[in-house]
């Protein structure tokens, strides 16, 4: 964890008086975006904002109006009455306008309606909200590893060393990890970079992973999940202004982090298309199309892999992956390369290679030059461990002062959560052959594997059975990303509403089904096109029912509006 | 070349800190000292970081209970936990969807949770209102705040935004608007008197700011960090008029309110005191305020968990502060974490008699250090250390000798570094120098935890007597 000197603003760097403050000031609130209003939203503030604030004991102040006795300060007469609101739609950071979310979008925050109003005993034509927007597999039931969470809870509690129902080798694994925190506690900072013991189990694990390619753990940082190293390094990267602006690569349909983070730095997205008629495989012709173009009016600097994918579910064959790296080379373009569900590998004959080890594989021309950061996490895989909030990211032949800045960009948020951190340890390092709790971790570990496996061969073929709805194999991760054939009836009845006719189509289905999905549009599609992601992670018998269900859906829907 | 060669410059600009040397050092001497290496200490005590744990303070049985139970449910099933600790755990595993800490949770924090927040802060405030929908649960309070500096600071504006911040004020708030290509607005505190902080030194910061930068929101540390102050409600309510005149969006660092020492001092939320002072400002005035479950009683940094509660924002704003927080969700086991210490166990319970002796354990030891360090430091020739109010950390100032400052520059040190680096070689004891945090230009400045076991504190005093004699005799 390091901190850095404070910099102020130097009295002597100041000029004196400029006249004109107010006029840099944020124009007053009430303007016009008021009225288009957010419905629910938050406010303290004045009752005509909206009916549903109106009631008397929103407002702050309507608390000291009631109170008695306490004495009411009078404001001096400056103006303060009329003030206007510091903070305004127009006065905001306008690149953080420019931020969505799909995943967690309107959608999500409407199922979360219908489930509280299912709660309060309000008739719909379904039983449950089931959520297949999200790859949150506990959240599905997929149930944790045993041994982990003993780990955990003996880290959490250590007085349950001296409990003879854990296993022996539970308690050295949670013994090692404490050993290694400050004060022996999970409840102290560590090194922004994460802890240093942990930090050589994962460069000792990306070794064994990538058959013997080196690994050193000063390159290893411990994350907030996979997305506070994504975010991180692309605030790394984004620099220059106009022409200069920094571009950032990523493919299409893509996982809305990454256009988020693009959004909010006011970085320049670059689209490249995955081809969906080759099962969304990547071509290097396209990629060249989308960089030169892109060159016209930014400077490319870095391109955006997510192997195996989200949300379009391909495996990159090594082929592939060493075209993108020479690519990279060529064109002298920064690699992220997303990794985290590099264990959900599904399809016969695909295989997960790391970008790191074809790298290496390829020779020193490349493995000592092309500049590579890739992410992984514990939220998916066979752990789904969400909730911890676990990760690392790796980077390769970045320059030392450089890894300097990045450390200096990690200090602000201290450290990652040290749970997450002993997670990501016993993922890297878990029992081995001959320890106690072997035999049960494999048992589990190859459950959950093979259930996914099963799941995913299931939606492809049901949903493929349905006439509009045409569904690549799901070769890894945790979602099917199929291609819906909408009427044009129903397209038009959307633009009516201002909506993308795939929100329309999943709002609809929400409606009517309980079922909660993605609409394409949300990780961007070819124009034209539309989809929906739906996660696999639903229990087989329900998933079952799932599929039906939108398969009667979509039969629906398309005669509704045929 | 690198494609890395050229990086924000916003980032660039930053000066890497000069902790770095001591943190490198303290590593090599811990290291010296496993190989066998003789050192007049036989360990190296860190105080570098407001970190009870690192510090050698225990955690709180009843939190750790519950965090493992609901790490591994099986353990509910055995007679090894008591029932309000089953009772907890299996109440906070049905907030989370699956039932499992392994889950996501909502873009604001599990509701549930939430709402038990919000209820906490009515009763803190003494029944002004707070709406859940108001609050944030975030992976740290800095990450918050990192998020509502993201909201106020525009990147492309001309002239930059500026915040006024405190000076003192500790490093990870300054970075963190840096990089956003913030300007930092410095007001400083003053020392003598108890490093209060006054309307018209906020004003003098405001004016200097005049073609320089637009600044939009005043930063209130409360209680101080690095300096151990405790504002009082007279001064909140006129920072909060000042904000109002002014038109700052106030951001209230409070992730100390737990910890107040001083007889006389009282923790006053700035939200409590915007309630009480009433129409209009506690319907205009923005306020963000911070808290976390890093701090206080409980000390769990490394869960990194906290929150923002928003008072009086724009909806249509709000509604971006929402995506900007979807983005991210927040570890569970700091929710459940917080859940505790926003509901700790109550009288009768039967974690509560554990509950109660350890947490007056903490406070009579922070008591105790609190009395040591004040007594002791202002005892050194040299030392100057104003009355320990709240907070974690004691700041005194030093005055160290011209050939001391001499020595520094020659080594290429501030000063107050220079100090602590000779006092960790020395003497086995890390601090931080105050050039970290700001201070007034020719004063020094240490800063270390006082949230640490009796005896250690006592080690710490004795080491630091012995070796700030050493220093003195050598550079006078």
């Amino acid at each position: 964890m390091s901190a850095t000197r404070v910099q102020f603003l130097s009295p002597r760097t100041l000029r004196v008086l400029s006249p004109g403050r107010s006029a840099l000031f944020l124009p007053g609130a009430g303007g016009s975006h008021r009225g288009g209003g957010v419905p629910g939203f938050r406010s303290l503030t004045s009752p005509p904002l909206s009916s549903s604030f109106s009631s008397p004991g929103r407002a702050l102040s309507s608390l000291s109006t009631t109170r008695r006795g306490l004495p009411k300060i009078k404001m001096s007469d400056n103006g303060t009455m009329s003030r206007g609101k510091v903070l305004t739609i127009d006065s905001m950071n306008p690149t953080v306008k420019k931020v969505e979310y799909a995943v967690r979008g309107p959608i999500v925050q409407r199922a979360v309606e219908l489930e509280k109003e299912l709660s309060e005993g309000m008739k719909k034509p379904f039983a449950e909200v089931i959520k297949a927007n999200i790859g949150d597999a506990q959240a599905m039931g997929q149930q944790p590893i045993t041994f982990f969470r003993q780990v955990l809870a003996l880290c959490s509690y250590p007085e349950l060393l001296s409990d003879s129902t854990f296993p022996e080798d539970a308690k050295s694994r949670a013994c090692r990890i404490l050993n290694s925190c400050g004060g022996n506690s999970l409840g102290a900072y560590s090194a922004s970079q994460g802890i240093g013991s942990i930090r050589q189990d994962v460069a000792r694990f990306i070794e064994r992973r990538d058959g013997g390619v080196p690994c050193n753990p000063d390159n290893i940082y411990l994350t907030t999940g996979a997305s506070d190293g994504i975010v991180t390094m692309l605030k790394l990267l984004v620099c220059g202004e106009g022409a200069t602006r920094t571009g950032v690569m990523i493919s299409i349909p893509q996982y809305p982090l990454y256009s988020a983070a693009l959004a909010e730095l006011s970085a320049v997205q670059i689209n490249y298309y995955l081809n969906e008629e080759k099962c969304w495989s990547l071509d290097i012709s396209e990629l060249q199309r989308a960089l030169d173009e892109a060159r016209l009016h930014c400077q490319p600097r870095a391109l955006c892999i997510i192997n195996p994918g989200n949300p379009t579910g391909q495996v990159q064959s090594r082929e592939c992956i060493e075209e993108v790296i020479r690519f990279a080379a060529k064109e002298r373009l920064f690699l992220m390369a997303d990794e985290v569900y590099q264990d959900n590998v599904y399809a016969e004959g695909c295989q997960f290679h790391s970008f790191k080890k074809v790298l290496f594989e390829m020779g020193p021309e490349y493995s000592e030059t092309v500049e590579l950061a890739s992410f992984h996490s514990t939220s998916k895989c066979y752990m789904g461990e969400c909730g911890f909030r676990g990760g690392y990211m790796e980077i390769i032949n970045m320059d030392d002062d450089v890894k300097d800045q990045l450390t200096k960009l990690f200090s602000v948020r201290l450290c990652s959560p040290v749970p997450g951190q002993a997670l990501m340890d016993l993922v890297v390092n878990p029992p081995q052959p001959g320890e106690p709790s072997y035999d049960r971790f494999i048992k589990e570990r190859t459950a959950t594997l093979s259930a996914l496996a099963e799941k995913a061969r299931l939606t492809e073929q049901v949903l493929n059975t349905v006439e509009g709805i045409r569904c690549n194999p799901v070769q890894g991760a945790m979602y099917s990303f199929p291609r819906i054939t909408l009427p044009e009836k129903a397209i038009q009845e959307a633009k009516k509403l201002g909506q993308q006719p795939d929100m329309f189509y999943c709002m609809k289905m929400l409606e009517e089904t309980g079922i909660c999905l993605v609409p394409g549009s949300g990780f961007g599609q070819r124009e034209g096109t539309y989809h929906f992601r739906m996660t696999i992670l639903p229990p087989t018998d329900k998933l079952k029912i799932l599929l039906n269900n939108v398969k009667e859906f979509h039969q629906r829907f398309t005669q509704q509006y045929s | 070349m690198s494609v890395l060669k050229e990086i924000s410059s916003n980032v660039r600009n930053i000066k890497q800190t000069e902790c770095l040397v001591l943190f490198r050092r303290t590593n090599q001497i811990k290291e010296e000292l496993r190989q066998g290496v003789k050192k007049p200490y036989r360990e190296v005590i860190d105080v570098f970081w407001g970190d009870p744990h690192r510090a050698g303070l225990k955690p709180l049985s009843f939190v750790r209970q519950v965090l493992a139970a609901c790490l591994y449910p099986q353990l509910m099933d055995g007679d090894k936990l008591m029932v309000d600790v089953k009772q907890r755990a299996q109440h906070l595993l049905r907030t989370c969807a699956g039932e499992s800490v392994g889950s996501y949770s909502a873009t604001a924090g599990i509701p549930q949770i939430v709402q038990s927040v919000s209820e906490y802060i009515v009763r803190r405030d003494g029944g002004v209102p707070c709406h859940p929908e108001n609050i944030y649960i975030s992976p740290g309070s800095q990450w918050a705040l990192t998020n509502i500096f993201k909201v106020l600071v525009n990147s492309e504006a001309s002239p930059r935004t500026g915040v006024l911040i405190p000076v003192p004020c500790h490093s990870t708030t300054i970075i963190s608007l840096m990089t956003l290509g913030a300007v930092a607005v410095p007001y400083y505190l003053r020392e003598e008197q108890s490093w209060a902080l006054e309307t018209e030194e906020l004003q003098r910061a405001l004016d200097s700011a005049k073609g320089v930068c637009n600044p939009v929101a005043l930063y209130v540390i409360n209680p101080g960090n690095p300096a151990g102050y405790v504002q009082s409600r007279k001064c909140i309510q006129e920072v909060i008029r000042f904000a109002a005149e002014k038109k700052l969006f106030l951001l209230a660092d409070e992730v100390y309110q737990d910890c107040v020492h001083g007889k006389e001092s009282e923790f006053v939320s700035y939200k409590r005191a915007l309630g009480e002072i009433g129409a209009p400002l506690s319907d205009t005035v923005e306020l963000a305020s911070f808290h976390t479950v890093s701090k206080g009683l409980m000390g769990e940094c490394g869960l990194r968990t906290g929150y923002v509660e928003l008072v009086n924002l724009d909806p249509t704003v709000m509604k971006h502060i929402d995506n900007l927080f979807s983005t991210n969700s927040c570890p569970i086991l700091g929710q459940f974490a917080l859940d505790v210490m926003v509901n700790p166990p109550q009288p009768g319970a039967p974690s509560y008699p554990l509950y109660l002796k350890e947490t007056q354990h903490i406070r009579a030891l922070l008591a105790q250090n609190v009395r040591r360090v004040e007594e002791v430091i202002n005892s050194f020739p040299g030392f100057s250390c104003q009355p320990l109010e709240g907070g974690a950390f004691a700041f005194p100032r030093v005055f160290l000798p011209p050939k001391a400052i001499e020595r520094a520059k020659e080594a290429g040190l501030e000063p107050d570094t220079f100090y602590c680096m000779r006092l960790l070689e020395e003497a086995g004891v890390l601090f931080s120098p105050g050039s970290e945090y700001g201070q007034k230009e020719g004063t020094y400045h240490i800063r270390f935890c006082i949230m640490t076991p009796t005896d250690t504190m006592e080690e710490i005093l004795k080491r630091l007597s012995v070796f700030h004699k050493q220093f003195m005799k050598e550079f006078s």
